[in-house]
Order: C-alpha cells, then sequence, then structure tokens
C-alpha cells in the first residue's frame, strides 16, 4: 500500500490535487483538494445587493455568465419579480451561448489532448489522434478556437462582452436586440452550426439528437467516421472508458434553460434508491464542513442559515471544499445529469448498462451541442425587438432569494439574505462543489473520490493518465467549486 | 524562441478564458507569428503533475530559461501571511513563495489582469484571502515583489490590467517583448502598457452625444449617458474598450452598462454602487480628471440647456425612439 500526491492538474479550471491510496496498483481511497480559498461569500458581506451581479461574475472567468444568472435569480427572487419575456430569452441565449463554449473547450482544449500523449503511440488511432488533438500544436485547436470566438460575438451583441457582462439583471437584460441584431444572431448561429456539423459530427444536429441508444450510437459512428465525436467514440471504445471513473447514477439538475412556462432541460433528481425522477426540493440541500478547512457548524446546514468561515486548523479538513449533499446523498451533476433527467434516451441506455462513467460524460456534453443549438435558433427568432427586456424594480431593504441555474458543470446555486438594505449572508454552491468534494460527516466520499476507486494505476502510481482522464472527464472548475 | 510560463493564482481564469477569444487571428497564430513558445499554460498544455513541477524545478535550477512569466490571478499572502489560501497543488508549497523564487529567473515578469497587476475583485471587501498584486497592494506600490523590484531586463512588473484583460492587450504586448520592441515609455504610471491606457473608456463612446448634452440614462438599459446616474466612470478609466471592440463589436457601454473602471487599482472599491454616481449637492464627484470642475458644471448646464428633444426623448429610453431626422431646406 502505498500514497501518492497528484498535482496541480492544468486543463482543468483552476488548482486541483488529488491524493491516492494504492493497494496491488489500484486505487483504494482518494481525497480530493481544492488548494485555493478566495473569500467571495466574505467579500460580499455588506455590499448594496444589486452589486452581487459585479462581483459573483468574477468568480469564475468560464462559468461567468451562469453566475450573473443565479446572482440575477436570487435578486429576482427577493425582489419577487419576474424577468421580461424577452429578457428571458436573451438571457438564456447569452448562457446557452456560453454553456455550448465550454462543452466545446472542455472537448478539443482540455479533455482529447490526453489521448495524444506517447503513452497511447501504440493504439491503431493515435496518428490520427496526435495530429488532430495534440496540445498546443494539433490541427483542430486553430479551427476550433475561430468558430469559438466567432459563436461568443453572440455576447457581444447581447451582453457587451464575455467574460464578465453587467447585462443580466434581475427583471431582464440592459441590452435590447434590434430586428437587425436578430437576422446577425441567427447569422453566427448558422456559421458555428456548420462548423459543429462539418467538423465535431460530420452530420445534421437534428439527426445527432436523435440517437436513442447504444446500438444506434455504434452504427453511427460507422456511419459517420470521419467526424471528432466518432474518433473519440472509437478511442472510448478501444480504451474501455466506459469501465473508467464509474460511480453509481445519483443526479440531479437545477433546471436548464428556464421560462415562464418552465425548462427545456427540467430539474429534478434521479437517485438510485428512488425510482424514475423525483421533483428537487432545495430545501433538502445541506452543506456539510467535517472535513473543511472551514470554521466547523454542529449539524450541516442550509445555505440559508450557511457561514463560510475559513479555519485552516480543523483537523479532519483536507480542501477548502465544503461537501453539499441532497438529502443526505452524494449527488453528480453536469451535462449528463441535465440529460439522464431529462430522460434523453441515449443516455438513459448508457447509464442502464455502464452507470457513470468517462464516456457517458463527454458523451452527454456532445449530444448538448446538438440539441442545444437549435433552441438558441428558436429562441433567437422568437425575441420581439418592439417589446421590453427588462423590468424595473425596487430592491426590498429586508428579504431572501434563491437563484437555481444550470453551468456548463451542472447545478449552481446563490443564496442571498439582505437587512437593512444591504447583502447580510450571501451562500454559494457550484457545480464542482458537488462532484469534487470532501467526504461527509458520515464518511461518504465525495463523487470524484468514489469515481476514482479502483483505477489502475500501477503499484508506484504513476500510469496516472487513467486518473487524469477521470478527474478531467467532469470538466471540473476549481475556481467554481471554492469561490 | 521566447519562452512563456503562464501561472495562475487568486483569481478566475478569466483573463486566460478572454485570451481564447483573440480573433484576426487566434491566439495560437499570434504566438506563433512572434516565435512565442508556451512553455506551460494552465489551459493549453498537455504536462501535467510531475510533468510540470519538474518544469518548474529545471526553472529554478536554471536548465531552461523563461522569457517570460505571466501571473493570472492575485498573489494570496493569507491566512496570516502564510500563503496557504493557495498552496500549489502537488508541491506542499505556498504559491506566493513559487512566485517569488520565478520571477527572479525571467526576464519579464506581467501581471495579467487587475487581480494580478494590484489585487482586484479578490482584495474587495475586507480582502479575507490578503490578496495583493505582484508589485502593488492596491494603489500603494509595493505587493509581493516590493517597491524596489526590476526583473533582469530592469523592468518593473508589466500589469496588464483589466478585469477581464482584452485578448489583444495582452497578445500585443507578448508580441512587442518577444521582438525586443517594448521600451519603458510604453508603459503609463502605473506599469500598465499605454498601448490602450493612453485612451480613455469615453473615447468612441457611442452615447457621446447623450455626454455633450448630459442628456442621462436613468435607468439600467436606458441609452442615455451613464455618468450622471448609473455609476459610468468611462470619463476616467484608461482604456480602449469602444475603440477595440470585446467579442467581435461589444463593450460594457454597448451592453448597456456602465464602466466600472477595471484597468485601476481598485476598481473594486465603491463609495455607493457600482450602478449609482456619488453626488455632492448633485453634481457627480467623479468628474474628469482633467477638468477644471468649474468649467464642467458652467458647460453642463449650458449644454443641457441646449439639448435636443430627440436627445432628451431618447436618453430615457431603451431604443431610439426619436430619430434623427433630415434638415428641410426653408428651415
Amino acid at each position: 500500500m502505498t500514497r501518492k500526491l497528484y498535482g496541480p492538474f492544468n486543463r482543468v479550471e483552476g488548482d486541483l490535487e488529488v491524493e491516492v491510496e494504492i493497494t496491488n496498483g489500484k486505487v483504494s481511497k482518494a481525497w480530493v483538494n481544492s488548494p485555493l480559498y478566495r473569500g467571495f461569500e466574505q467579500i460580499m458581506q455588506g455590499k448594496s445587493p444589486l452589486d452581487a451581479l459585479v462581483y459573483t461574475p468574477r468568480i469564475c472567468g468560464i462559468c461567468s455568465v451562469s453566475q450573473s444568472i443565479a446572482s440575477a435569480h436570487a435578486l429576482a427572487d427577493a425582489q419577487g419579480i419576474e424577468a421580461e419575456a424577452n429578457g428571458q430569452l436573451a438571457s438564456n441565449i447569452i448562457l446557452a451561448c456560453e454553456n455550448l463554449a465550454d462543452h466545446l473547450t472542455h472537448f478539443y482544449l482540455f479533455f482529447m489532448p490526453d489521448f495524444a500523449r506517447e503513452v497511447y503511440q501504440q493504439q491503431p488511432w493515435y496518428q490520427q489522434v496526435k495530429s488532430r488533438f495534440q496540445a498546443q500544436v494539433g490541427t483542430a485547436a486553430t479551427l476550433m478556437l475561430k468558430a469559438r470566438a466567432e459563436f461568443i460575438h453572440i455576447t457581444g451583441i447581447l451582453a457587451g462582452k464575455w467574460p464578465h457582462s453587467l447585462s443580466i439583471q434581475p427583471g431582464g437584460t440592459t441590452t435590447t436586440a434590434s430586428a437587425s441584431d436578430k437576422v446577425k444572431l441567427l447569422a453566427i448561429l448558422m456559421s458555428f452550426r456548420q462548423f459543429l456539423e462539418t467538423q465535431l459530427f460530420a452530420d445534421r444536429l437534428e439527426n445527432v439528437s436523435q440517437i436513442d441508444s447504444e446500438d444506434a450510437l455504434n452504427t453511427w459512428v460507422e456511419q459517420h467516421p470521419q467526424s471528432d465525436f466518432s474518433l473519440f467514440l472509437k478511442l472510448a471504445n478501444t480504451l474501455e472508458l466506459h469501465k473508467l471513473g464509474v460511480i453509481k447514477p445519483q443526479f440531479m439538475s437545477n433546471g436548464a434553460y428556464g421560462f415562464d412556462d418552465g425548462f427545456l432541460f427540467p430539474r429534478g433528481i434521479s437517485s438510485g434508491h428512488k425510482k424514475g425522477i423525483t421533483p428537487l426540493d432545495s430545501q433538502l440541500i445541506r452543506e456539510d464542513l467535517s472535513h473543511s478547512w472551514m470554521l466547523a457548524q454542529n449539524q450541516p446546514a442550509h445555505p440559508f442559515q450557511g457561514i463560510t468561515l475559513p479555519d485552516p486548523e480543523q483537523t479532519e479538513g483536507y480542501s477548502w471544499c465544503k461537501a453539499p449533499r441532497y438529502d443526505g446523498q452524494v449527488m453528480e451533476v453536469g451535462a449528463l445529469a441535465r440529460q439522464i433527467i431529462a430522460q434523453h434516451p441515449l443516455l438513459v441506455d448508457l447509464v442502464a448498462k455502464n452507470q457513470s462513467n468517462v464516456t457517458t460524460r463527454i458523451v452527454a456534453r456532445l449530444l448538448e451541442l446538438a440539441r442545444v443549438l437549435p433552441e438558441m435558433e428558436s429562441w433567437c427568432r422568437q425575441l420581439k425587438p418592439n417589446d421590453p427586456f427588462c423590468r424595473q424594480a425596487e430592491v426590498p431593504s429586508s428579504a431572501e432569494g434563491q437563484g437555481l441555474v444550470e453551468a456548463a458543470r451542472g447545478s449552481l446555486g446563490h443564496w442571498i439574505q439582505i437587512e437593512k438594505g444591504k447583502i447580510s449572508n450571501y451562500q454559494i454552491i457550484a457545480p464542482t462543489t458537488w462532484n469534487f468534494s470532501p467526504r461527509d460527516m458520515n464518511n461518504n466520499a465525495g463523487a470524484l473520490e468514489q469515481a476514482l476507486l479502483d483505477t489502475s494505476v500501477g503499484e508506484a502510481g504513476n500510469q496516472a493518465v487513467a486518473i487524469q482522464h477521470i478527474v478531467r472527464s467532469f470538466d471540473p472548475c476549481m475556481v467554481c467549486t471554492v469561490h | 524562441m521566447f519562452n512563456i510560463l503562464w501561472l495562475q493564482s487568486g483569481g478566475c481564469g478569466g483573463c486566460s478564458i478572454s485570451l481564447l477569444n483573440a480573433e484576426s487571428p487566434d491566439v495560437m497564430t499570434c504566438l506563433k507569428s512572434a516565435d512565442i513558445n508556451l512553455l506551460w499554460h494552465p489551459s493549453l498544455s498537455e504536462a501535467s503533475m510531475d510533468e510540470f513541477v519538474q518544469l518548474l524545478d529545471n526553472i529554478l535550477t536554471d536548465k531552461i530559461v523563461i522569457d517570460a512569466l505571466c501571473l493570472e490571478g492575485s498573489v494570496m499572502q493569507g491566512p496570516n501571511g502564510t500563503g496557504r489560501f493557495h498552496m500549489l497543488a502537488g508541491t506542499g508549497k505556498p504559491m506566493m513563495t513559487w512566485l517569488s523564487e520565478l520571477a527572479e529567473k525571467a526576464n519579464y515578469t506581467l501581471a495579467i489582469g487587475s487581480c494580478a497587476a494590484f489585487g482586484g475583485i479578490t482584495a474587495a471587501g475586507n480582502n479575507p484571502g490578503e490578496a495583493c498584486g505582484l508589485q502593488y497592494d492596491g494603489k500603494v506600490e509595493g505587493g509581493l515583489l516590493g517597491k524596489q523590484w526590476l526583473s533582469s531586463t530592469g523592468f518593473p512588473v508589466i500589469n496588464v490590467a483589466g478585469c477581464p484583460t482584452h485578448p489583444d492587450w495582452v497578445t500585443n504586448v507578448l508580441m512587442q517583448l518577444a521582438s525586443g520592441e517594448l521600451q519603458h515609455a510604453d508603459l503609463d504610471e502605473l506599469n500598465r502598457p499605454r498601448a490602450y491606457t493612453d485612451h480613455l473608456v469615453h473615447h468612441g463612446c457611442a452615447r457621446n452625444e447623450y455626454y455633450e448634452y448630459k442628456a442621462s440614462a436613468e435607468t439600467l438599459g436606458d441609452i442615455g449617458c451613464m455618468m450622471e446616474h448609473k455609476g459610468c466612470l468611462g470619463t476616467q478609466a484608461r482604456a480602449d474598450c469602444n475603440i477595440r471592440p470585446w467579442n467581435g463589436a461589444g463593450s460594457c457601454l454597448g451592453g448597456g452598462y456602465p464602466c466600472i473602471n477595471c484597468t485601476a487599482p481598485e476598481f473594486e472599491q465603491t463609495q455607493l454602487s457600482f450602478t449609482e454616481t456619488p453626488k455632492i449637492a448633485g453634481i457627480p464627484v467623479g468628474l474628469p480628471t482633467d477638468m477644471p470642475k468649474a468649467w464642467f458644471v458652467a458647460l453642463a448646464s449650458l449644454s443641457k440647456a441646449a439639448t435636443p428633444q430627440r436627445l432628451r426623448d431618447n436618453a430615457i429610453a431603451t431604443k431610439i425612439v426619436n430619430p434623427p431626422g433630415t434638415k428641410k431646406e426653408h428651415e
């Protein structure tokens, strides 16, 4: 039995350290540490409530819009208002732009370059993967960066800039879209669609969305061998990535792309011990500090009772990250969780066969690229240039509010409390806080800590590339995790 | 070959994400054009874990030369000066210690973004993380490296401030350094590249006509000037945001919200709120820096009296309600 410390990981957002115990060449225990603490929850104390819209996006440069929207929703909840219809459309278009750009960045820049490592040079697909995906020199990066940058022009029109916009407000958006903006937005979406349909999928997005089983996916790969998606699936098959990073399915989603009449991908819980999809009751969310470098609370607390005060002397602590739990359960969040709760037949089939694993997490993200872009086109067409985009309302001097949203990486929640016109408490639970949490008071390991178990790393732990695949399959955002 | 080592500490990663937005050409092509080698970058490099720690050791033992050290995010000195708020993963060593050591090995050291330059957003409020910049702590010179510190080429820390930075600000200064063309005179009084800080955000603002006539926005989203009521600092802020577009054609002002002066030290501390203008006796306290106050007040009252109806109407609307007309010949 040996211990090995892994870190720093790159091609994740922020800094990450993983310690593992290795028994007979396999991971027998894992501890995940988020090594950076900044203190946003402390920073926001006493600030003017609407200034949360300036501070919170700056928690994270890659999930900036998600943070804005969670904050705007929490403020709107405190104000008791709903955003204007146009504002909802514009916010969802901006959010979808960030989320899809993040999925694309993850696949092309963060995840795939690991398969161009020398360790794989005997694989039949190696030369092809190396020439396309090798870090910094692969041909895909330049193509993808151009497509990504142009796609993000959507934020130039609807949000001023990205990251760190102040356009998203509780009542809608400060930007409006004219009739000429609408056609420009649709042209940008068409250009991005062309990139996805020629490079990533080599097929129509609508056809990809309709793949409804593992068998259908295998047939599709044979018919579309030139796509980057097929290249991934081929290497995933030979490396058996579906046997890597396996955890039992326990999924949560705050509901993605919300409108007055519901979500594109619904809110809910899919938990192993209850059948089907159950409603999410945010009152059942608790943050457990038993293994965090945080001033301890006697019992795990709901964010409205939550306190974030760092205490590096906590003897049981091994991370700045708290351990959020839903009804006491560890939850996995992200694209896979969203698509399972939305009951997409392909992911339902893949998870039924092999649970949650590296392959299913990647497939879910790419499927979202195919599913969401056509919705963005539809939302753009629904914009009504002559109607208002933002509802104005006063912030009450005393109130509280909750904002739940789905970032690219999963469920993000903000909880604001206002007293005497100032923020008295502000608590944030980010997607990777769920996925990369430390243990809780019952010693239940977090999702990544479970996913790493039984991974073959060799006696000395040097064959660590498998660890990297598992870690990156979650698309972690460490700057959100601890903020 | 110009070697760059890019590290992140107490920030959001947004300056790197913004860097990936570079266009015409993309960031990889920009760097290639100047023969820049990204020795390591957190979003772009293959090397991870032991491979990366070995690289740092090779730099400290002079086996590898770095031309530029870029830090993104503030230096985390807390708690109580220990640096424990950011221990570089896998090393058991505070990031601030790594930074002090590595800066001695770099020909140039750059702070990418306002966090690395001055502390930035991470230093807001009561600054729980004891965050500071590489050579500034807010407006005060010093920071991690100290007021007198110079790199081996005689340069102070080059502060590419902004929250986030525009991709061009970063690629341009790196390409100038790689070609040996950046001079001391190219930096302003806060060691920021004058290439963008010789401008004011006000320059090229699409709301300039409203400013001229003091036709002011009353609520966020109105298209009038946001200086009088909505906290806009564009007339003082040093950056070319309305000359050099963001994400195709954007800017904060274009997005319908005020400039918060994010290239300046201590922009994160506000008197009232980011979207509310502090006033004394009804007059905004933050007037253009180099304009005598009495003149400003006199001109403002004169121009307010002369404001065309078109601007009065449009200033408090979210889209043009009274478009410019063609002057009729008999008038």
